[in-house]
């Protein structure tokens, strides 16, 4: 088993049966669900909004080159510069240099995977260059030393008390702060920091080709003061964010805001574009692997609603930390592979019930389950599969292929846990879980002396 | 009509008793079947663990058999959408049998048009989805209508209803601490509603369930819908 397969182990044993931890995101995510379900409510129709995204997505990535050069080009017209970066420590590079060129000593920065996924804080930071997140939950994830648990929710798994706690830790504050003591302590720190920035560093949301701008969906207004106060604005954006039109937005906007949190709409839509100090620096990282994939590069429609890992059971009872991924959840477990290597993240693709519920809710319609299951076939087809594993489905082709042998399989396995032999040996279910009372007689068996004649 | 049964390989070795109580449900409501003795497993254990070209000779031994009847009716959500839903995908090509698998609850109410098969079960109930019978084969409500029309029987819904028990086949035991906490989650679901038992159309996912409720002697038995369709 490789360090990252270990290491998901670990923490899905530390986290499944840790009650609080399954307190807290369960008292979370209903809030979420019963806000999702009345914003759907508010749809005319919900399928064909999904549908339609997933239509304008597939047009994107099945021409992903035009709306990239179309992009590029209507950023420059308006005075803004592209940068193209194959890899994450590219773009890191290309930051740090930008931010030396400026003569930057402090980045504030709103809410952005993608420099998670890069490690850009690491790379500014061994620059010299003071970053802060202004995001109020990446705040607290930075204060905390985590990465963010959700990716839309940082700090999802926290209570108020937690959080206070951490504030009282940092700042001295009251253990009994409410929420909107702590949003104000939060509030006031960070005002100084947006004034005294030299440079704002943001993601991006969506890319529109057909203006050369970037869309950004904030609730608490920080992409804006990210963006506009800074001398320079720096948006780092995976190539995958494209949209065609200005107009298609109209569907996205509601989309995302509906699935991500069940609001109609984000609180600020700011659309970025047109300035000598707007620089977008577009990545790649992995992702023109997955577009090569016919069969699962509808996986690049993602907009990263986070709405899968809502949905799901997995992700509920291990919790966003357990991945060692940026991206947590059905999503990431389904992409970290193609992005990052089959040999050490295939483990994730196995790490699922299969259960379906996270293709039903996908705001773009990826059948996400369906690709884990293709990710399964792929990385068994690139022997990243144990060799037990493949030996005993080797036996077991060889006696499912002959009634006689099955049946005889089938009998050896029902006498082994009569006998109390099999206990043991199927201790990984036997742990938590009884095994069923072996009937004395196959239904075949039973069919073969009442039935035949 | 005349139906072929399709025993898959978990209820044929472990609940017998399902494949009989479907058996007397069939012939009940007038259907004739058989059972060809060749079957074993439809390859979905293979399939979900990556390993397709051991799952595709399955697929094809499956097809084989089962090509020559007119349908092919399964105690089981989770082999019917593998032999449906995954086949065609598996073997490039759709085959008569795996078009013609129908689930029992399925081929009930939407094959037959039957809602009520004459059973009386005075007790307590709560229904189970299976995953695959709910988000592969979309039957939601052909369980309940059947459970609906039975005797005496009053279906209590769980909050967690359509949330999955964390079986998932090899992951059950790849994965056993996540598989059993999702149980954990599922039974407390289930135990809530006050219900004597959990009825589902997957033995699999009621091994699971069963496993945990013994374990913790919990007051709440396990039981297949053919099996309590088959009560008189």
């Amino acid at each position: 088993m490789n360090t990252n397969a270990l290491q998901f182990r670990r923490a899905t044993e530390a986290k499944a049966f840790d009650l609080d931890h399954r307190a807290i995101v369960v008292k979370n995510t209903n809030t979420y669900h019963a806000a999702v379900a009345r914003g759907i409510a508010r749809f005319a129709d919900w399928e064909t909004a999904r549908c339609r995204a997933a239509a304008v997505k597939w047009e994107v990535m099945n021409h992903l080159d035009r709306y990239l050069e179309e992009f590029e080009r209507n950023v420059q017209a308006k005075g803004g510069h592209v940068h193209w970066a194959e890899t994450g420590a590219e773009a890191s590079q290309i930051a740090v240099s930008l931010a030396k060129q400026h003569g930057v000593r402090k980045v504030v920065k709103s809410k952005s995977m993608v420099t998670e996924e890069i490690h850009l804080n690491p790379a500014l930071e061994a620059a010299g260059v003071t970053v802060l997140e202004t995001d109020l939950g990446e705040y607290i994830c930075q204060l905390r030393g985590e990465p963010p648990y959700h990716i839309v929710t940082p700090v999802m798994h926290l209570n108020r008390a937690q959080i206070a706690k951490t504030f009282n830790e940092k700042f001295g504050t009251s253990l009994d702060a409410t929420a909107e003591q702590l949003a104000g302590i939060a509030r006031e720190k960070l005002r100084a920091e947006f004034l005294s920035a030299d440079m704002g560093i943001s993601g991006g949301n969506f890319a529109v080709a057909d203006t050369g701008m970037i869309g950004l969906c904030t609730n608490e207004g920080n992409a804006r003061l990210t963006t506009a106060l800074p001398r320079v604005h720096v948006a780092i954006v995976g190539i995958e964010k494209l949209v065609p039109k200005l107009e298609d937005l109209a569907l996205f906007w509601p989309l995302l805001a509906t699935r991500g949190t069940g609001q109609f709409l984000t609180v600020y839509n700011t659309l970025i574009g047109g300035s000598e100090n707007f620089h977008v620096i577009l990545l790649d990282n992995g992702r023109t692997k997955l577009l090569a994939d016919a069969e699962q590069r509808d996986a690049l429609h993602c907009i990263r609603c986070g709405a899968c890992l809502n949905a799901c059971p997995v992700y509920k009872a291990v919790g966003g930390h357990s991945y060692g991924t940026t991206y947590q959840g059905p999503i990431g477990s389904m992409i970290t592979p193609h992005l990052r290597g089959w040999q050490d993240w295939s483990h994730l693709s196995y790490a699922s019930s299969l259960c379906g519920n996270c293709a039903d809710i996908c705001s773009v319609h990826i059948p996400i389950h369906h690709h884990l299951l293709h990710n399964r076939r792929n990385s068994v087809r690139q022997h990243c599969d144990p060799l037990i594993q493949r030996l005993m489905f080797r036996v077991w082709l060889w006696g499912v292929q002959s009634a006689s042998l099955y049946a005889l399989g089938g009998k050896m396995a029902r006498l082994a846990i009569w006998l109390g032999i099999a206990q043991p040996l199927a201790r990984a279910w036997t742990k938590r879980r009884d095994l069923p009372e072996p009937p004395r007689q196959a239904f075949r068996d039973w069919w073969r002396n009442n039935e035949r004649a | 009509m005349k139906a072929a049964l399709f025993i898959p390989c978990f209820v044929d070795q472990f609940y017998p008793e399902v494949g009989k109580a479907m058996v007397a449900v069939l012939r009940r409501v007038g259907v004739e079947v058989c059972f060809p003795a060749e079957q074993t497993c439809c390859g979905q254990p293979a399939f979900n663990t990556g390993y397709w070209d051991e799952a595709r000779t399955m697929a094809k031994h499956y097809c084989d058999i089962f090509d020559g009847y007119d349908v092919v009716v399964s105690p089981s959500g989770s082999c019917t959408a593998m032999v449906r839903n995954f086949y065609p995908e598996l073997l490039g090509e759709v085959r008569h049998a795996s078009a013609n698998t129908f689930e029992f609850s399925e081929f009930l109410v939407k094959k037959l048009g039957v809602t009520d098969v004459g059973a009386k079960f005075p007790a307590k109930v709560t229904y189970h989805d299976s995953c695959h019978t709910l988000r592969e084969l979309r039957l939601k409500q052909e369980p309940r209508t059947l459970l609906r029309a039975v005797k005496g029987l009053e279906l209590i819904e769980m909050s967690e209803a359509e949330t999955c028990c964390g079986f998932g086949g090899t992951f059950s035991v790849k994965f056993p601490t996540i598989s059993t906490a999702m149980d954990d989650v599922k039974c407390q679901s289930i135990v809530a509603t006050g219900a004597q038992y959990v009825v589902s159309v997957d033995s699999s996912c009621l091994m699971q369930i069963g496993g945990w409720l013994r374990r913790r002697k919990l007051p709440v038995q396990t039981k297949h819908l053919a099996e309590v369709l088959a009560q008189t």
